[in-house]
């Protein structure tokens, strides 16, 4: 990192750290059974003159849950922003490199964005449903993108997506209550069956259960765990223990960098940077 | 998809179960190798003497399996006794599987000789040994501190079978000096059943640590 970064300069850690090489060799994550969904090759992120992102490549298979860790500033969420385009609204953003979904370009100039982002949906750290009841935030996109041919198609839609998202036995009965009137869990439960509504092919999660109490913690966990049967998975968290509890592959970042990705398991057993080691054990970050 | 059991203790029971397996193949060898000495079957025992590689994997994959658990998930409270006590009744085990070949071996040179004596008390003293390591390992899935403790008591019947054998074989060996050689593969046999049965015994106090979070080795804690 060169001096004049602005913010992340003061995210240096106190105690030493082996400075990362650079640059980075791509990253294998270590498992070839499941094909590659989501590819970033050589992917640097600006805001302005900062560097936030430095020249990432990493391959996200489907139908695995892939954490990414690091400290805060470590560039987890930007780049968690860059594989839905979440980023192209910030003012001086700029991307260098690739980053490819099924072997296709997201920023290829012919891209719908809107399109890209019902294939990729995101779940957020604070939840925030709709102000309308709990049928018509998970009905919502499925009218907006024409996705139900009738009513009766319509109710067999939110309840499956309510159903997938752990939910439906909570609010069968008040389906037409307000989504307000749920709890942070239930709220966050209920974005992610809307977000599930549109049938996405990934979903990206930001921190999101960083809002919620250890029980309701746990469900997002466990449905997080099943979800990755029908979907691929990206979770940021500031939560060690929570990457090593529900994910297939750990990537982990510091400084804008990806400094070692691979198996979960490994990761937190055995890693190979000493970088890594050093924060999977709390010695800094 | 609503599910109600955490993955975290569908992987304990997974655990558990492969333990299970661990123990079943254990005493099926302490089994087969004791019958084969009562029937002078070499060529079971030989089975015995290169058959330990299914119980190896398995030692290596349930130390793995543990590992990974306490990496991954950071259990507390019984989780994590539960695992603590998993690593070491892995141990435990694979010594059974390892005294089980150690009891062939011998078995192999004894049943060179004309027999010393009519088996009796080596075949019950496997019996015994082997309904000891069953009930560690009931007690250890059913979480049985009850069954746990049994297991304690039977030792000392184990123990006192084994002096007697000693004793017997002893006479034997003052009358006739050419069963010394055979009469002391007999003692070694005794003795690596005493021995299986004071690794159920660990087995067992490691339930007990388990289940209660006390530790009954060496008299630390109470027995009772």
């Amino acid at each position: 990192m060169k001096p004049g970064h602005g913010t992340l300069e003061r995210m240096v850690p106190t105690v030493s750290v082996r400075p990362v090489a650079e640059p980075l060799a791509p990253q294998a994550s270590g498992d070839p059974s499941s094909p590659v969904k989501v590819r970033a090759s050589g992917l640097s992120f600006y805001y302005g003159a900062t560097r936030a992102l430095t020249a990432i490549s990493l391959d996200i298979h489907a139908n695995r849950v892939t954490a990414f860790i690091g400290p805060s500033g470590c560039g987890k969420s930007t780049f968690l922003r860059t594989l839905n385009r979440m980023n192209d609204i910030v003012p001086g953003a700029r991307v260098e490199g690739r980053v490819e979904i099924d072997g296709a370009d997201i920023y290829a100039p012919r891209t719908d964005v809107v399109a890209l982002r019902r294939r990729v949906g995101m779940v957020f750290q604070k939840s925030n449903p709709f102000p309308k009841s709990i049928f018509e935030n998970v009905a919502y996109g499925l009218r907006l993108n024409g996705l139900a041919r009738s009513r009766h198609d319509l109710e067999g839609q939110v309840e499956a997506s309510l159903r997938s998202a752990a939910l439906w036995n909570e609010v069968k009965d008040r389906l037409h209550d307000s989504a307000l009137a749920l709890s942070g869990g239930q709220q966050q439960r209920l974005c992610i069956a809307r977000a599930l509504a549109i049938r996405p092919e990934v979903l990206l999660m930001d921190e999101p259960a960083s809002a919620l109490d250890p029980i309701a913690t746990q469900h997002i966990e466990e449905l997080v765990y099943e979800l990755k049967r029908d979907y691929t998975i990206v979770i940021v968290t500031h939560n060690m223990q929570q990457a090593a509890r529900v994910s297939d592959v750990t990537a982990f970042f510091w400084l804008g960098r990806l400094v070692e990705t691979g198996p979960t398991a490994a990761m937190f057993t055995n890693p190979r940077e000493k970088l890594t080691e050093d924060y999977v054990t709390g010695r800094f970050g | 998809m609503e599910r109600q059991v955490p993955h975290f203790q569908e992987a304990l029971e997974l655990l558990k179960a492969r333990l299970l397996e661990m123990g079943g193949l254990a005493e099926d060898r302490v089994r087969t190798a004791v019958r084969a000495l009562v029937e002078a079957d070499m060529a079971t025992l030989d089975s015995v003497l290169v058959g330990d590689e299914a119980i190896n994997r398995l030692h290596i994959e349930i130390d793995d399996r543990c590992v990974k658990l306490l990496a991954l998930h950071q259990p507390v409270a019984v989780d994590l006794r539960a695992i603590v006590s998993a690593v070491k009744i892995n141990t435990d085990l694979e010594r059974v599987g390892d005294l089980a070949i150690n009891i062939a071996e011998a078995a192999a040179r004894y049943v060179q000789h004309p027999p010393v004596k009519e088996l009796i008390d080596i075949p019950r003293m496997a019996v015994l040994a082997q309904d000891m390591l069953r009930d560690a390992l009931d007690a250890f899935v059913r979480r049985d501190e009850t069954l746990a403790r049994r297991v304690l008591d039977q030792d000392d019947e184990l123990d006192q079978l084994k002096t007697q054998v000693f004793q017997s074989l002893l006479e034997h060996m003052t009358r006739e000096r050419e069963t010394i050689e055979p009469a002391l593969d007999l003692v070694l046999i005794s003795r690596h059943l005493e021995r299986i049965g004071d690794h159920a015994t660990n087995i067992a106090e490691d339930v007990i640590f388990m289940i209660s979070a006390r530790d009954v080795r060496h008299h630390h804690d109470e027995r009772t």
